[in-house]
This record gives C-alpha cells, structure tokens and sequence, in this order.
C-alpha cells in the first residue's frame, strides 16, 4: 500500500523541518523516501501536517481507571455517544469507555498514549482494556516505588538483586518503565499516614523517598532502559511542595544515561510537575514558584518534564497517591474510593471540580501555562495528567492557549479568579507556542524521552506512518487572533493516519478499528540472579499474596500486537 | 390550552421511553406529525402511534399544550422528562423517571408511579396522587446535586431514599416513607405527613425535614433543641408540637434541621 500527502506544510523538529511545503510519502506502514505513481495522494494543500502525537502520561486502562468509570456514572452521563456502523456506542467525559478513548485520541491526531500507572498484581487488566481500546499505540508503567521487594532490597544495599527483581517485574507483567509515586508515601499510607518531604522513612522498611528514587534511577541505568525513571513527586499538590520537588530532582543528578534503546539524556522524567511548584505555607499565603521550577528544569540537562495543565473542568481524580486522594476528599467532601494492592501499592479517587472563578484552580491553571511558557520546549510535554488536570480531550485547548497569548488574556481578565494575577506570573508572559514548539511538546520531546524516537514522534524515512493532518492554514490564518478555529482544527483533525491507513477523516473515526501496539521490556538483567531472586519472590508469594505465583504473569497471548523491546542481556 | 390525547394501546412487556412527548417538543406541530414520532421501546425506536392512540390539537407555545396521557401506562418510562412548560396528565400509572429533570410546568399522575420521579427537578409541579417507588426527588445516581426547585408532592406512599441530596425546592409526603428520607440532604425542604421507618436525615449538610407521624428509630448524630411550636420553615406556617434536631453531626459542618412531631414519638425523645 503506498501513500503521498501532497503539499502540507510540516512541522517535524526531530528532523528540524519547520513549515517546510513538502510531501510525506508512505510505504507499507512506514514513511518512505518515495512512492510510485500508483500511490494515493492525500491533498494537504494549505494544511498543517505532524508525525501522530505521542502522549507520554495519561490514565486510560486499568483497575483505577475502570473504577473511576464504575463510581462515577453522573460522568458518563454527561458525555455519550451512540453506536455508528463502524463505532461502538460509548460515553464518560472525563473517563471515557475504552473504545471512545481509542476514537477520542485517535479524532486529535493522537496515536500513542501511556497507561502511567499499572498495579503490578492487576497488569492482566490492564492489558486487557488495551485490548478494547483501538488504534493507539500503548504502553504500561508498573508501580515500583511502594514495592516491598524493591524497599527489601534498597534498604539491604542491594542494588544488584533490586535491578533484577525490576528486570523479573518489567517482563512478567509486559511493563514498560519504572514508575514511582509518592515514594515511600503510599506505604505509609497502608499504616494510615503519609511522608512529607523524600527524608521521610517508610514505616518497618526504613527506606526513604529520596533512597527509594535514587535506588530505582540506578537500577533503571543498569538495565538500560528506553525510558528515565517516570517520578510523580512525594508532597502532591500542597502549598510549599516546590522544594521537595527541586530536592527530588536533584536526587539522580549525575547517574549517567544509559540507554539500550533510542537516544534521551534524561535520568529522570518528573510527571504533572504543575501539581508540585506551589509555595507558601497555606492555601491563604501560597504562591507559584513556577518560574523557579522552571529554571531548574532549563539549567539541568539530566530531566524532562511534563506539566499535568489544569483545563477548570469538571474531572474524576486517580492516582496511586493514596494519601494525597484522601486529603482531597477531605477536602471536597465528596466521595471517595481507596484501594490497597497487596505488598505492591495503592490508589485513590475522587471526583474533582475546578472553577475558574475559584482561587486555587485557577491558580493551578496558570501554574501549568507559566511551566510551559517558560521551561524549553524539548525538555516538556504536553499532558493534563489526564484525567487529573483535565480530560485528555482538552489537548487541543491547552495547545490554543499556548499558542495565543490573546486567548490567554481573555481568561485572566474576563474567565479566572484574580488571585492569578497576584500570585503567578502568567499574565507577564507573552510568549506564543508556534506548530513547530507545539510539534515539540506534544511529539518529539516525549518520543525522545520515552526512548521511542526511533518510530515514533516524527516523520523521518523509517517511522511509523502515524501523521496527523490538521485543517488550518498558518500562512493565511492567525492563530492568536483565530484561536477558536486553531481549537477546532486540533480537536477535529482533517485526516489522521495510523501505520499508513486513514482512521480519521474530517474530525470523524472512519476505520473499524485495529489493535495498537503494545511496547513492553522484554529484559534479562542478569540470568543466575533472576531465577534467584525469583524463588525470593515465590516465597512472599507463598506467605503474603492471595495469588499464585504462577499465576501472575501476563502472557503474550493477552498482547495482540506485542512490540518487545529488549533490555540489557549479561 | 389546547390539548393532545395519547390513548394507551396495549403496554408492551419492554418499557417504552417516550422522554421527548412533552409541551416543549409538540408545540408547533401537527397531530399526524406527532402520531410519527419516534419513541423508544427497548433499544428500538417506533413511532408513538403504534402504542397511542393521538387526538386532539398542539398549539404553538408550549405553555398553551395540556397532554393528556388518557388510561395506565405502567411501563412507559420518563413522562415530562425536562419540560419548562405546559401540562401533562396521567390518568393511570406511570413507570420509572416521571418528570425528571422538569424545569417548569406542571404534572399529575392519577395513579402510582416507579422509582426516581422528580430527580433533578429544578422547577414546575409534579403531582401523585397514588404512591411513589423509590428515591423520589433524588439525585442521578453517582451525582451529589439534586433536586434544586420545584413543587413535588406525593398523595400516597413512597420508599427509601426520597429527596437524596436535596438541594432546594419542596417535596410534600402526604403518605408514610421507608428508611433514609433525606439523606444527604443540602437544603430545601421535606414535609412527611405519615410515618417514617428509620434514618431521617442521615448524613444530611442543610435543609430542613419535619415529620408529622411517627418515627419508628431515629439517628444519634443529631443534636436535640427542644419543643418547638407552631413552627414555621421557609415562609410557611406549620402547625403543631414538634421534637427540633439539628445535624447530622456524622458529616462535617452540618447544619440541618429535622422537626418531629411530639405526638406519638415519646420514644425518641431525649
């Protein structure tokens, strides 16, 4: 099958091409240098055209997720969507059903997204709404930093057997990175508290946040991982937390990148980094601290960030920060599911509002845009944490207010709490994303950082035909003065391509539907260690877990289109 | 007013759904249009006319239009469902969602009715005149935003869970109601003329429940005030001894007030 979208002006920064009018021609799935005369031509005439978006922190499969669905049906009344001949019926705004989280991305011009958060003991259903959910390309992050194997090993000493518990782990449950959430915290919480800071110790393993993000960052090099460790910081979301942040970051400055797959420098990938700048002490004297966020991210080259922007909508919250759920249903008041996964890690979920005439929102709105405005476009991405700060169907709005500073203005003196203007520094900046940052933040930054690049988040020969075509013509139209239309064309993308075939057309889902890849680590660290440190687990097994050992891990079978990515082999 | 006539045939064994029948939708239409819409039966949809019976005129604005639904209809779903406007009457049963999400106008059921009728009503009148299922006046399920305004009165009988997460308006129980009758109520106002089981105002913010029958069990986590005469709630006069409690003091911050009557609820008191 071969393909030619003819005349688009490009925007691909991995191959520095910036609104150059050329053509993208496509091979079986693949982009090519050139295609014959019998090739389909697609007229992008006057268009916008980028590699497919790569999303690089999102919640869109699992446990936690499928809750959310279940507790929140006034959520999935609000957004529904009726069988078609080639669509499953769907709803829920801020937690979609699988099939409509598939369709929704895909309608954006999005065709890889991370699942950020995967209990290890529930991987299997994890992967098995990947399965129901189509198009995308996916991954999943297991859970390590409340891991009882992994606290065991840090606080022996033992880097050695941690690595090859993380490298048994990655493979068993077809994980892809390393993610840590409120190190130490989430334990604690198992024991009704919490640690405030990366100093605090987990209660009995007396292993800290900061030993546990140290710990696993070398572990992560050791097994040369494509992607850095994946932090979501201790302190989520409260006033003063922007010096643990900072603290955090510092943690594994000078571990060396080591990757045996793509090409990032990052050690360190910090998640939603807008939900942990806040200064102050209280809600009542707090503050952005942003702009000093922002400068360490600028001034270091050993971390990437995304920023987790608030959208002021009404949304469902899910994390493995289980303390940090309880604090917000407490302070809320509305109601509240909370889960343990045995020796591994918990989670929590409330459902949130964030009115924009509200003070704190609305602060947290403007905190996510003064991190974008002024941390470099290659070392942050573009997410709402989805759906955290905001579903992931605002994208295209977060993109509009990034790129028109009008747009911007038109929120803080008609739309949000004036709070912003006293207490962040948005209104000071008059920065404006153009397609090629845009193309930066939402493509070839995560591509990178996800150790991806290879075939994803650009239009080189040799990536993966995933190409987003957008109706909105930069050399005629303003996209400052013109932001609706900008909003519109992003959200409803003219044509959207995965792996060569059209699955959009004018904003609608136009294929049936196939299955996206799943990328997992298939990584054997150290083989002799391995099957030692798997009889150590099978032993726990045994003593702790209400499962088999052997019936926890994930067979390939449940991977309809496996993408194994091999690891370090000793 | 001008009226329409829906004559039930025969009710199927699958609930029909017929949530776009009302004054708003009608007004301006004629009755062979109105004999062809689309209503839904099941996951199906067919046309009103294969299970009613249409006769009568519309008129043009939706406040002119009385309709009347002329026999029982005990498996027809979501009658007036979010009318702002005109009337419609029921002479027989009705099943589930009864003028839900009504924003004006005025409804009445001869008979009885399912569950949920009223929820998230924000304005107009809902009248039954026989008995009411449960979570009359309620929230949608999962949402904690209820009932905000509006007229709701049952002559008969209801069941658990009636006006959950109140949020204003007036519900009126001339009849006896089963357990948890306001809970988390956040405001408005619940007058119960019969009997409670147990469980008034359980976990209720604001808002203000008085009970003139008895109260078979009633919650610890409200603080006792005294006797109160006479009383009078949201500027209507209530006569009467009534028992006056303030909580529930299970929820934070709550100050909601349940009045029960002196007669015949000696054991509750403090």
């Amino acid at each position: 099958m071969e393909r030619i979208i003819k005349n688009g002006i490009v925007y691909d920064p991995l191959n520095s091409i910036d609104g150059e009018q050329m053509d993208i021609c496509i091979k079986d799935g693949k982009i090519v240098e050139s295609v014959s005369e019998a090739a389909d031509v697609i007229d992008a005439s006057g268009q916008v055209v980028m590699a497919g978006g790569v999303d690089p922190h999102t919640h869109i499969a699992g446990p936690k997720v499928n809750v959310g669905r279940m507790f929140r049906p006034e959520d999935s009344k609000k957004d529904a969507e009726v069988i078609t001949n080639l669509k499953r019926a769907g709803s829920g705004f801020s937690v979609p059903s699988t099939f409509m989280t598939g369709y929704r991305y895909s309608q954006m011009g999005y065709t890889t997204a991370m699942e950020a958060a995967m209990p290890p003991l529930l991987s299997r259903h994890t992967h098995e709404e990947f399965i129901d959910t189509p198009f995308i390309d996916h991954a999943a992050y297991p859970l390590f930093g409340n891991s009882w194997f992994v606290m065991e090993y840090l606080k022996d000493g033992d880097i050695d057997k941690c690595a090859a518990f993380v490298s048994w782990l990655l493979k068993a449950t077809k994980g892809y990175t390393i993610k840590i959430v409120n190190p130490a915290g989430t334990e604690a919480w198992g024991w009704g508290g919490n640690v405030h800071g990366i100093d605090d110790p987990a209660p009995y393993f007396d292993v800290t946040g900061g030993e546990i993000i140290r710990g696993l960052a070398e572990v992560n090099e050791k097994l040369g991982l494509p992607h850095a460790i994946h932090l979501h910081c201790n302190d989520l979301g409260h006033p003063g937390n922007y010096e643990t942040t900072l603290k955090s970051f510092d943690v594994p400055k000078g571990i060396k990148a080591n990757p045996k797959h793509g090409e990032r420098d990052a050690v360190l990938y910090a998640t939603h980094v807008q939900f942990h700048s806040y200064g102050g002490t209280n809600w009542r004297d707090f503050v952005s601290e942003a702009p000093k966020v922002a400068d360490y991210v600028n001034k270091n080259d050993h971390l990437v960030i995304d920023v987790g922007q608030v959208t002021l909508d009404e949304t469902t919250l899910m994390t493995a920060d289980g303390p940090m759920q309880y604090d917000l249903h407490t302070l809320n008041g509305l109601k509240w599911a909370n889960c343990d996964v045995e020796l591994e890690t918990g989670s929590g979920i409330v459902p949130f509002l964030y009115p924009p005439r509200a003070p704190v929102p609305a602060c947290q709105w403007a905190i996510g845009l003064e991190l974008f405005l002024l941390v470099n476009p290659e070392k942050v991405c573009l997410t709402t944490d989805s759906p955290n700060g905001g579903p992931f169907i605002r994208y295209p709005r977060v993109m509009a207010w990034l790129m028109s500073n009008k747009y911007r203005e038109d929120m803080i003196e008609n739309q949000v709490h004036k709070w912003v203007q006293k207490k962040t520094s948005v209104a000071t900046l008059d920065k404006e994303y153009s397609f090629y940052e845009i193309a930066q933040v939402t493509r070839s930054t995560p591509a990178k950082v996800l150790g991806l690049s290879e075939t994803k988040g650009h239009l080189g020969v040799g990536a993966d035909a995933d190409v987003a075509i957008y109706n909105f013509n930069p050399e005629v139209q303003d996209q400052s003065a013109d932001y609706v239309a900008l909003e519109a064309a992003l959200q409803n993308s003219a044509y959207v391509l995965k792996d060569g075939n059209i699955i959009v057309r004018d904003g609608n889902v136009v294929s049936e539907g196939t299955h996206g890849r799943t990328y997992w680590i298939n990584s054997l660290y150290d083989g002799e260690l391995e099957k030692q440190v798997e009889s150590e687990v099978e032993k726990v097994f045994k003593k702790y877990y209400s499962v088999n050992f052997a019936n926890y891990p994930v067979q390939e079978e449940y991977l309809p289109k496996s993408c194994p990515i091999n690891g370090v082999i000793q | 007013m001008s009226e329409i006539i829906l004559t039930p045939k025969e009710q199927p064994l699958v609930p029909l759904e017929i949530n776009n029948i009302i004054p708003d939708v009608l007004a301006g239409k004629s009755i062979e249009d109105i004999k062809d819409m689309g209503i839904w039966n099941g996951n199906s949809q067919v046309r009103l006319h294969e299970f009613f019976d249409v006769e009568g005129e519309s008129a043009e604005s939706p406040s002119e239009i009385k309709i009347i639904i002329n026999g029982d209809v005990y498996n027809t779903k979501r009658i007036g469902q979010g009318m702002t406007a005109g009337e419609i009457l029921v002479k027989g049963n009705a099943n589930m969602y009864v003028g839900v999400e009504m924003k004006g106008g005025k409804i009445t059921v001869e008979g009885n009715v399912g569950s949920w009728a009223g929820q998230n009503m924000s304005g107009g009148e809902l009248t039954i005149m026989g008995d009411a299922e449960d979570y009359v006046g309620s929230a949608y399920r999962g949402d904690w935003r209820g009932m905000s305004g509006g007229l709701l009165t049952v002559h008969g009988n209801v069941g658990s869970e009636i006006a959950e997460y109140m949020l204003g308006g007036k519900i009126i129980i001339k009849g006896n109601t089963s357990i948890e009758p306001g809970v988390h109520m956040n405001g408005g106002l619940l007058i119960i003329e019969g009997d409670v089981v147990a469980r008034a105002g359980g976990e209720m913010k604001s808002g203000t429940i008085v009970i003139k029958g008895v109260v078979n069990e009633f919650l610890p986590g409200f603080k006792y005030h005294g006797v109160e005469k006479d009383i009078e709630v949201e500027g209507e006069l209530i006569k009467g001894a009534f028992y006056k409690f303030e909580g529930d003091y299970a929820t934070k911050g709550a100050k909601g007030f349940v009045y029960v009557s002196v007669a015949g609820n000696n054991h509750i008191a403090p």
